[in-house]
């Protein structure tokens, strides 16, 4: 049915997956909120890239529309992120993510 | 066989940038690691001939947001190493975390067969007409409702930037 020259999809899955798992590792370790924030746009990009794969692969249209509008919305989230990475500078003249305690239990 | 070593090359290349993103000590360089990042993805959406997604990536994210966050670092001046970095113990209990949520992943792809319909290198959903003609037939409600999101988001930029208390 495919050639053998095609990539298999698992190389997708496995490259998105560790990709996606090197974020969520920067978000564990880091403090910094800016390099929190770079960790989840490496996240977002990891599930954007597998659903075009999907989408690729299936021959389905509307995985690529899905990412494109993921795309919007990430770009509307990193926006409003740094807008308030800002503010957080602001107030307290630091973005380490462990001055920010007050709602801490 | 010549797309395998590009599909090898770009997957090396984002990994090892993604690994200094997080790695680098100043913010800045993760910036810059993060651009290449972008771009070794936005040749993933060419390798699946994904043309209008590859183009759409580069100007939004190593366009727009790029910029965001390289202004950021520079007008407040970011650019120090983390004062107090979390514990050992800590980041080692981060990469067993990650690790294991990695494994888990991979093993639960492992196990379903998925049926591939097409080869990527010649469907032609990717292109920028194709997709056009669904994102503004079928899709234009989604679509429209987006542009008011990004307003709104605009806006709410706009009024957390400002400098006097509302």
């Amino acid at each position: 049915m495919t050639p053998i020259s095609t990539i298999p999809i698992h190389y997708y899955l496995i490259f998105c997956s560790t990709l996606f798992c090197i974020g969520v590792f920067g978000v564990l370790v880091k403090r910094n909120a800016l390099v929190i924030l770079m960790s989840i746009e490496l996240m977002i990009n990891s599930i954007n890239l597998l659903l075009a794969a999907f989408s690729a692969y299936t021959n389905d249209p509307a995985g690529q529309i899905l990412v494109f509008f993921i795309m919007v919305v990430a770009a509307a989230e990193v926006a409003i992120g740094l807008a308030i990475v800002v503010l957080i500078y602001r107030t307290t003249h630091s973005i380490d993510i462990n001055v920010l305690n007050k709602l801490r239990w | 066989m010549f797309t395998h070593y590009i599909f090898i090359f770009l997957t090396i290349l984002a990994l090892f940038s993604a690994v200094m993103v997080i790695a680098s000590k100043k913010p800045i360089h993760s910036v810059l690691f993060l651009t290449l990042t972008f771009f070794c993805i936005a040749g993933h959406y060419i390798l699946l001939n994904a043309q209008f997604l590859a183009v759409v990536h580069v100007i939004v994210y190593a366009g727009a947001i790029m910029v965001l966050f390289l202004f950021t670092v520079m007008l407040l001046n970011l650019n120090k190493e983390e004062r107090s970095p979390k514990p050992l113990w800590v980041k080692i209990i981060a990469f067993v975390a990650g690790c294991m949520l990695a494994l888990v992943l991979v093993g639960v792809f492992r196990g379903y067969d998925i049926k591939v319909a097409t080869d990527p290198a010649i469907t032609q959903i990717g292109l920028v007409k194709n997709l056009g003609k669904i994102l503004y037939s079928e899709y234009l409600l989604p679509f429209e409702i987006s542009s008011v999101l990004f307003l709104t988001a605009m806006v709410g930029a706009t009024l957390l930037g400002k400098k006097e208390q509302i």
